[in-house]
């Protein structure tokens, strides 16, 4: 019972933020939204028994690289974004399709058996021990890649960004 | 039973009680560190600090906390509004939020309720204050932008690419300290430092170097002297809160020091053993000698903040292009040094 | 309070993750300003995540929870490449309007 208030109110404030950001027109507005709804993941991974998981996305996803993007919209000053001319067409068969097409995927998702399968709270556990092993052994190859990938991307900002000297 | 042997009602009265008397004592702190860091530093220039309101000056905190709540509380035409007023409730709220993790005792026994003093511990709590410290930045980046004037946003860009940079010393100094514990609980690292002194992590542990590296990045994370640069007074006005006033800019210099009251505890619980100490339990009522541990916590704290006030007091601060390439130059390789030598000591011991 | 892990069924949270991807889809095609459109991305790799962490609990294997950590590397080094690429886009050509970025020639 508890588990389903907190689900609850974790999933709106992430579907409040995401639809935040799409509505905002200034980039910052929806960076911050974007700041809300990794927060409410965070609660949600923490609700699934992931804690590992949520306390990198607080400190990864929404400490450094929302940082990166505020930073970015700070520096380039970037401004509220142009009005286009949209389609009505778009808007009148577009925003219907979209209510139902999603209502029915959900219907459909719901009907199925529900797979709720008890099981212990000390069983399944996300904890750094348990990751760790897993990294460092079976999975011990994608993490020294992913590791050279980011020297690849620090390389590649850093060239990218430079002024060009004249 | 989650709660321990209590039950829920106990558990929550409890944990009212404490959170109650964690702020009040936190915020109580915050004010007395800036009357010692005035006091201090005045008396390193040679020259006597606030000695005119009460004894000692020791009511001078609160005659500027009327000041703060009297003064106009003017807001700026042309600011972005929700984000000047965002910016230092989150510096704030997030500034306060890590005393609920910190273990200032071990457990105290009232009328048959066994409690330990701290409001929860959980699994991860550090990395939990190093998350708290990340979303930090933000009160800082958003202060200078939401201001919309040039000192404000230099000093804020400055502020959060400084923070952010010594943020990834801070968190790798931590990993010899919880290689050499096994678990990110706190109550668990100082329990790993029980004993006499040479049990700490800063001898014992020989993370003498990790503490070294800590303290200078926890020093750029408050953005304290010597690497004040983003608010320096000569430098920028008054960095990225230059165009606030009243209670917003106490909001600010609360969360500053509060954060120094942070680094001080932590500090004193991954590398100086925490609340151990004895507790003369032959010769103390149970009460008092459970309330030991925390006289022992608190010389600590008190120690450290006063580090940080002679440092403050004496050294000259970085230029900027010397702050980073301090960070990532420097502190970079040498904690990742730390972390391989304390693996492989870690490795051979066992 | 002992309650079971998975009290809540596996669909809500898969809806949810849907719901989120949609919601990024639906922004990178509707905005109109380039770092608005790369947070719309990063919007989908969180719905992502999302469902691979509640596959990770309701089928009792850790190694979707290993795998979100490596998409946020991934999305880590993504970002930084990818904003350095507006930043060189903006110095050029003055503007973040997708719609203006249409020619090769400055």
């Amino acid at each position: 019972m508890v588990h389903l208030v907190l689900f609850i109110i974790f999933g709106v404030i992430c579907v409040a933020g995401a639809v935040n950001l799409l509505v905002q027109r200034h980039p910052i507005d929806s960076a911050l939204s974007l700041v809300v709804v990794m927060g409410a993941l965070a609660g949600l991974y923490l609700l699934l028994g992931a804690e590992f998981l949520a306390a990198i996305q607080v400190i990864v996803y929404a400490g450094a690289v929302m940082v990166l993007f505020v930073f970015t919209i700070m520096l380039l000053n970037a401004g509220m974004e142009e009005r286009t001319r949209g389609s009505k067409v778009a808007l009148m068969f577009g925003a219907p399709g979209l209510v139902i097409g999603s209502v029915l995927l959900a219907w459909i998702l719901l009907q199925s058996k529900p797979s709720v399968r008890p099981v212990g709270v000390g069983s399944l556990y996300g904890s750094a021990r348990t990751i760790g092993h897993l990294l460092f052994k079976d999975f011990l190859l994608p993490f020294e890649i992913t590791s050279v990938l980011i020297l690849i991307a620090i390389m590649g900002a850093v060239v990218l960004a430079r002024r060009e000297s004249q | 039973m989650p709660t321990g042997n209590l039950t829920i009602v106990q558990f929550l009265i409890a944990s009212i009680i404490k959170i109650a008397l964690f702020l009040f004592v936190l915020l109580t702190g915050v004010a007395y560190t800036v009357w010692l860091e005035r006091k201090v530093v005045g008396h390193i220039q040679n020259r006597w600090g606030p000695t005119r309101v009460g004894p000692f000056g020791l009511l001078q905190p609160l005659a500027d906390g009327l000041k703060f709540i009297f003064k106009e509380d003017l807001t700026p035409p042309y600011v972005h509004r929700f984000l000047y007023i965002l910016a230092p409730m989150l510096s704030l709220i997030t500034a306060l939020i890590s005393i609920s993790l910190i273990p200032v005792g071990d457990t105290i026994t009232i009328r048959g309720i066994t409690t330990p003093i701290q409001i929860t511990d959980t699994n991860i709590s550090l990395l939990i204050i190093l998350g708290v410290t990340s979303i930090g930045v933000y009160g800082v980046a958003l202060a200078g932008w939401s201001s919309n004037s040039k000192y404000s946003m230099l000093g804020s860009l400055r502020a959060s690419a400084q923070m952010v940079s010594y943020e990834v010393a801070l968190g790798l100094s931590l990993v010899g300290v919880l290689m050499l514990t096994g678990s990110f609980s706190l109550r668990k690292i100082v329990e790993a430092q029980s004993g006499w002194f040479w049990h700490w992590n800063v001898f014992g542990g020989f993370q003498i170097v990790a503490f070294f590296i800590y303290l200078c990045a926890a020093y750029a994370e408050t953005n304290r002297i010597p690497f004040d640069l983003p608010e320096a007074e000569t430098e920028l006005v008054a960095g990225y809160h230059t165009e606030y006033s009243s209670m917003k800019f106490a909001m600010f210099f609360m969360a500053e020091y509060a954060n120094m009251v942070t680094v001080a505890c932590l500090a004193s619980i991954l590398f100086l053993g925490g609340y151990s100490g004895p507790k003369f339990e032959a010769f103390l009522p149970p009460i008092l000698s459970s309330l030991m541990p925390v006289i022992w916590f608190l010389a600590r704290v008190v120690f450290f903040l006063f580090v940080y006030i002679w440092v403050r007091g004496t050294l000259p601060r970085f230029r900027y292009d010397q702050l980073m390439a301090f960070s990532w130059k420097f502190l970079l390789p040498l904690a990742l040094a730390n972390i391989m030598l304390t693996g492989l000591w870690v490795a051979l011991r066992a | 309070m002992t309650g079971n892990l998975v009290d809540i069924p596996l669909e809500y949270y898969l809806v949810l993750s849907g719901i989120l991807f949609a919601c990024g889809v639906a922004g990178f095609l509707i905005k109109r300003n380039l770092i608005t459109i790369f947070m719309s991305i990063e919007l989908m790799l969180n719905g992502v995540n999302l469902s691979f962490v509640a596959f990770a609990t309701y089928w009792k294997a850790l190694s979707g929870q290993v795998f979100v950590f490596f998409v946020m590397v991934v999305a880590a080094a993504e970002a930084a490449v990818g904003l350095a690429i507006i930043i060189a886009v903006f110095r050029t050509r003055e503007t973040l309007n997708p719609d203006r970025v249409n020619l090769l020639k400055l």
